[in-house]
């Protein structure tokens, strides 16, 4: 009599198990020296006290995190947030139809489309943000030109402005924005598009209804690439932005070296983690809720 | 003319250097199913995207229900596309596919609920309305584009290559199924394939199309049984051909002098309008109209049949519903016939055996040079 025998086998695999774990090992080992243990560390020094003389005292307290609800400190976050905001949209608005257009093109032609959008990370951020400071200042590349050409009767003080750390933080972080709205477009079936358009929709409605939901993956980890470095971005309103303009990762730099306060400027960080994670899990529940 | 449903006139479309559609002129009647047949590269779904709107002639001029279409893009046109690829929205279930020509329309959503529930019902689909495209078998994404097209009634509806996904059970299913959604609907189907059963079996007219021009306009009877030319002969259906010269005519019948067939004098056949003697032609033959015997007498006048050339048989395949044979004629000459296995007492021949190969004079068609 034949019986069916309940099968037992696992899957075959292309490794043993135990070979894989020690594949794991390097990257492991390496996110928990170089990662996990520093954060934890910073952690535990966020509920310490400062030192007289800058140094920490164990003395646990959560009079460092009481401190994020002085206006002064929550008027730089609620800045890097709208900042962060701002730019997000700003290179999704200027993004996408430019990674349209780069996935439309010829594939030969793309990819030196793709290499111009990526050729700035081959110089120095820094550098980089020391040029934009020459053509925003007062008697800078732009002013001259707009002055020569009669738009302005006198220069626009740009540099040391939101705006100004608003253009540079578009500018660093549009590639970003680029590189998977390209990935996804590409990928795109034209023939959806003509579909859409053959039955009756508008240019208009053929992006929102058709281009724009199947490009949403492209969108979303776009605006994540985007907002999560642009929220902490440090250099860039440093040196645009000036005195006046602050963002968190000014504050936190503040805090550690100017201050010397290191359990305020670590709990700052955490607050700003937290601002994070809670975006993402504001976005993974309403993404939730919609399916 | 208002029985047409689309007018084509000297239409041009280049693409580079190539000229894709060359000086073109179609006329379809309202409510026809039309079929444009033709090899890849015929210029046959340039022709098809010209009628969409996605491409513009750089000559000439298309109407649609007697309306000028130029500068009329795809979304203002009376005509919809059903995709070879299908291009169903991945995004959106299959209710939500066929919606969407009506939602673009602004039509009122109760309308809307209720056609895309008659065409999903009419393409056998109300069942399974709420799957997304990926949750369907290839057939069923075909039902849906089909459906997403013809909740529009649209005055033309276009089908590029419309079953050439499919496997060959399903798509003569879907044969039978699309012509009598068709004459249900009573719309102008123009349907582009490459597959001349398709067409044959679908259509009330076909047009054969080679390097973008029409090469034969007519009933699939007409195309297959009077080819206008070899082209069109080879490339609907099998065709044996042999090359001649008219020696001479009489009473609307010809008599063909065949050099690559020199076991016999000539051939007998029905003349062409306008042959002349010693025209330089081409005899076609279809495989099923050969008929086999071991005999070269047998009832040769009685049955009508009045040519007959010996061969030997190359090849014998048995495929079920008939035999396929290979045979030689002559050097270097091989043709194809196919004999029914109707009758259990049907002769079968044998590779190697010698055999004569006969038909009757209207069977044949001859092709002038």
């Amino acid at each position: 009599m034949n019986v069916p025998v309940p099968s037992t086998a696992t899957p075959p695999l292309l490794f043993d198990s135990r070979v894989t774990r020690w594949f794991m090992a390097p990257a492991a080992a390496w996110m928990a020296l170089f990662f996990f243990i520093p954060l934890l560390l910073v952690l535990v020094i966020s509920f310490a006290t400062r030192g007289p003389y800058g140094g920490i005292e164990w003395t646990p307290t959560l009079e460092n995190y009481a401190l994020l609800g002085d206006f002064l400190y929550l008027h730089v976050y609620g800045r890097s947030l709208i900042l962060a905001t701002l730019t997000t949209a700003v290179c999704l608005l200027a993004g996408f139809p430019l990674a349209y257009y780069i996935a439309r093109l010829p594939v030969r032609r793309q990819g030196v489309w793709i290499l111009l959008v990526i050729v700035p990370f081959w110089t120095n951020f820094l550098v980089r943000t020391y040029a934009w400071m020459f053509i925003l200042r007062t008697e800078g590349l732009l002013n001259t030109i707009l002055l020569k050409v009669g738009v302005i009767a006198s220069p626009v003080e740009i540099l040391y402005s939101d705006a100004a750390v608003l253009i540079g933080l578009v500018y660093g972080y549009l590639p970003f924005m680029v590189l998977p709205l390209y990935a996804v477009l590409g990928r795109l079936d034209f023939s959806l598009v003509e579909a859409a358009w053959d039955l009756y929709a508008s240019g208009w409605a053929v992006v929102w209804r058709v281009i724009l939901p199947l490009a949403k993956p492209g969108v979303i980890a776009g605006c994540i690439l985007v907002f999560i470095p642009t929220l902490g971005a440090y250099i860039t309103p440093d040196l645009l932005g000036g005195a006046r303009t602050m963002m968190v990762g000014n504050l936190i730099q503040h805090e550690y070296l100017v201050v010397r306060d290191w359990p305020l400027g670590s709990a700052f960080s955490f607050a700003l983690m937290a601002m994070v994670l809670a975006g993402v899990w504001w976005y993974w529940r309403v993404e939730r809720e919609t399916r | 003319m208002a029985d047409n449903s689309v007018e084509m006139r000297e239409v041009v479309k280049r693409h580079g250097t190539t000229t894709a559609v060359d000086r073109l002129s179609l006329e379809i009647r309202k409510g026809e199913f039309f079929s444009i047949l033709g090899p890849s590269g015929s210029g046959k779904t340039s022709t098809l995207r010209l009628l969409a709107g996605f491409e513009c002639p750089d000559q000439g001029e298309i109407l649609i229900e007697g309306h000028p279409m130029q500068g009329v893009p795809p979304n203002r046109r009376p005509v919809n596309l059903v995709f070879q690829s299908y291009a169903l929205f991945p995004h959106l279930t299959a209710a939500g596919n066929v919606a969407f020509g009506l939602e673009m329309q602004r039509v009122p959503r109760a309308e809307i609920e209720s056609r895309v529930t008659a065409a999903l019902e009419m393409v056998k689909l109300a069942s399974k309305r709420d799957r997304v495209p990926g949750q369907l078998s290839g057939g069923e994404q075909q039902r849906v584009a089909l459906a997403r097209a013809l909740v529009n009634r649209p005055a033309v509806l276009l089908l590029d290559e419309p079953l050439g996904a499919l496997d060959q059970q399903l798509r003569q299913e879907m044969q039978v199924e699309l012509k009598a959604i068709q004459e249900q609907v009573g719309i102008t189907f123009v349907c582009v394939t490459h597959h001349q059963e398709e067409a044959l079996t679908m259509s009330d007219r076909v047009a054969v199309m080679d390097h973008g021009r029409v090469l034969q306009v007519g009933a699939p009877h007409e195309i297959y049984e009077s080819p206008a030319s070899l082209f069109v002969a080879n490339f609907i259906g099998v065709s044996n051909t042999v090359t001649g010269r008219i020696i001479a005519l009489d009473d609307g019948r010809c008599v063909v002098n065949t050099p690559d067939l020199p076991a016999v004098p000539a051939i007998h056949a029905r003349a062409p309008l306008g042959a002349l003697a010693g025209a330089q032609v081409t005899l076609v033959l279809r495989p099923e109209h050969l008929h086999l015997s071991r005999d070269v007498r047998s009832d040769v006048r009685t049955d009508g049949v009045d040519n007959a050339v010996p061969a030997r048989v190359a090849k014998a395949m048995y495929n079920g519903s008939e035999m396929q044979y290979h045979l030689s004629v002559s050097e270097g000459l091989l043709w194809q016939a196919r004999v029914p296995n109707s009758r259990g007492d049907q002769k079968r021949f044998l590779p190697g055996e010698s055999i004569y190969v006969r038909w009757k004079v209207d069977e044949g068609v001859i092709l002038a040079e």
